[in-house]
């Protein structure tokens, strides 16, 4: 894969240079300077991004592979360079392998209904994890509800890894899919997927990976993972809402009917019969979200300038600043303490309830999440009903984790 | 905003010593209040006496709103008739919702106000108190709007 290396590893992480690109962060909540810290529930845009998106609506707009006219062929461009740059940035062996989706949520629900449905029976086994998201949860139970199967969970450790030792005992001839999350929002454990994989594909099982929170975290490389669904949402990798992308290998994606049906999906319709359009376009019914997918490709182009591997690098060390800093406030308990692990921290604070630390800290500027993080079975595990957490971007900086750590110890004040 | 005057003395008082915080086995009436948003999760219990309330009580978790508020349903329930009960969750509503300038009339409930400049929190102001409607209704659990 051939990336444009305009960056250079050797320079420290310019952090204050990347934080005027992103227009949002430049202003005062409650009268104090935004500190964003929920950028794993939705990351912010850069300028690159609106301005592709402004662009493409102000010269661009037509309905793609319609006409013959000048716009729509200009608009069909945009949408399929998107879809190029994007299946070159994960390395998928063809664009055609790179479905857009309004999420991943979606994504992983074409694939439970298209690719897992039509073979599932009551012996059936679908094979998850208890780290999931709500969202790599609930898909398998409505497929599992209308056709019998069973959906089995492979358990974490007190630390918020999974316990992949257990892994193949999970695993047998009647296991359909296996359906794992590449990082955990709730906790942010890195999972060994490419162990995952292997050990799946030694039992012929395909593995669909949910890349929601891996795509702003790590590089991403379909082939080398050897996974055979990869599903992304675009807001979480600094693109829009209403975009994702579900990448599946193209012997999979051929052999799956279509999931919803309409325009931009077929070849010809009768009364008595449609033929369906080749991949990509079979699993993209109706008019899509291209201003959406033009955004993405621009946010794909934003992360290639800066490097993936950079950003990682840099969040790393946030991350063990942000660590080391909460680590330091009487009553705080972290939840997940993953040896791998992206940046993200879910903590509580003893005798207040999460709900009312995020009330406090957002008077003082600070957005962080609090609640379960559509991730009630791992709650459940670590016994909390709640947990505040602040997930970290390449955009925050240490003033970030300073001003956490102030209005944390504001929330102890409030509540003596 | 004024964190203030949502954490009020009152509030933190009734989350830090909850009343009533405990289970009536059997009781006449119970019903749960859910709120997948935050996760707090409670129990409300009613014991009746004909039309009196002669004992209510909670049990469950979450955060210092919805506690305090349940707490303080429960001191402000008790000894009160069915038909009392119920003209108090519409005057909370009332206060929650800003409709009604009534917190002269509610005395210590009154400080559950300060949550309308909080519109995230309202739900976990008026948790317990659909709670206590649903299980007057002998519903199971509680419907918030």
């Amino acid at each position: 894969m051939t990336q444009v290396a305009t960056t250079d590893r050797a320079l420290p992480f310019d952090v204050e240079a990347v934080r005027a690109d992103f227009p949002v962060l430049d202003q005062q909540i409650h009268g104090k300077p935004l500190v964003y810290l929920d950028s794993a529930a939705s990351a912010q845009r850069p300028v690159a991004v609106l301005d592709a998106m402004d662009r493409y609506y102000r010269n661009n707009h037509a309905n793609v592979h319609r006409g013959v006219h000048t716009l729509s062929q200009r608009a069909t461009d945009d949408y399929e360079g998107a879809r190029q740059r994007i299946a070159q940035y994960i390395n998928a062996r063809s664009a055609c392998e790179i479905i857009f989706t309004r999420g991943t949520t979606e994504a992983i629900n074409l694939v439970a209904n298209s690719y897992a449905r039509p073979q599932l029976g009551n012996t059936s086994e679908i094979v998850i994890t208890q780290l999931e998201h709500h969202s790599n949860i609930v898909p398998w139970q409505l497929v599992a509800a209308q056709t019998g199967a069973s959906i089995r969970v492979l358990p974490i450790n007190d630390r918020g890894e999974l316990e992949i030792d257990q892994f193949e005992g999970l695993l047998n001839d009647r296991t359909c899919i296996v359906a794992v999350n590449h990082i955990s929002n709730a906790l942010g454990t890195i999972n060994p997927v490419n162990d995952i994989v292997r050990i799946a594909h030694q039992h012929g099982v395909p593995v669909l990976l949910d890349g929601a929170q891996a795509m702003p975290h790590t590089a991403v490389d379909v082939q080398a993972l050897d996974c055979d669904f990869f599903a992304f949402s675009g807001h979480k990798v600094f693109g829009p809402t209403g975009i994702g992308v579900l990448y599946g290998k193209e012997n999979l994606l051929e052999q799956m009917p279509p999931w919803q049906g309409g325009g931009e999906m077929i070849l010809s319709v009768t009364f008595e019969n449609s033929t369906y359009a080749g991949l990509p376009h079979k699993f993209e019914a109706g008019t899509p979200a291209i201003a959406e997918a033009v955004g993405l490709g621009a946010a794909i182009d934003y992360i290639v300038a800066l490097d993936i591997e950079r950003i990682a690098a840099y969040e790393q060390q946030l991350l063990d600043y942000a660590t080391e800093r909460l680590a330091t406030i009487d009553g705080i308990r972290f939840i997940g303490t993953a040896r791998e692990k992206a940046s993200v921290v879910s903590f509580t604070l003893e005798g207040i309830h999460p709900h009312d630390i995020g009330t406090i800290v957002d008077s003082e500027g600070v957005a962080i999440r609090t609640g379960h993080h559509c991730a009630m079975p791992v709650m459940d595990f670590f016994g909390v009903p709640a947990t505040a957490r602040a997930s970290l971007a390449f955009y925050n900086n240490r003033d970030d984790i300073d001003r956490l750590v102030d209005a944390l110890h504001k929330t102890k004040q409030v509540f003596g | 905003m004024d964190l203030q005057d949502l954490y009020r003395e009152v509030i933190l008082d009734h989350n830090r010593s909850p009343r009533n915080f405990r289970r009536i086995e059997p009781c006449s009436h119970s019903a749960e209040g859910f709120n997948p948003l935050c996760g707090d999760k409670l129990r409300v219990y009613v014991e009746k006496d004909g039309d009196a309330i002669t004992d209510v009580a909670f049990e469950g978790s979450g955060c210092a709103i919805s506690v305090a508020s349940s707490s303080m349903m429960t001191e402000a329930i008790k000894g009160k008739t069915v038909q009392q009960a119920r003209a108090l969750f519409d005057e909370i509503r009332a206060l929650l919702s800003g409709e009604a300038d009534n917190e002269a009339e509610l005395g210590k409930l009154a400080a559950l106000g300060g949550v309308r400049q909080f519109p995230s929190r309202i739900k976990c102001a008026n948790l317990a108190w659909h709670a206590l409607r649903a299980a007057l209704d002998g519903d199971q659990q509680a419907k918030t709007e």
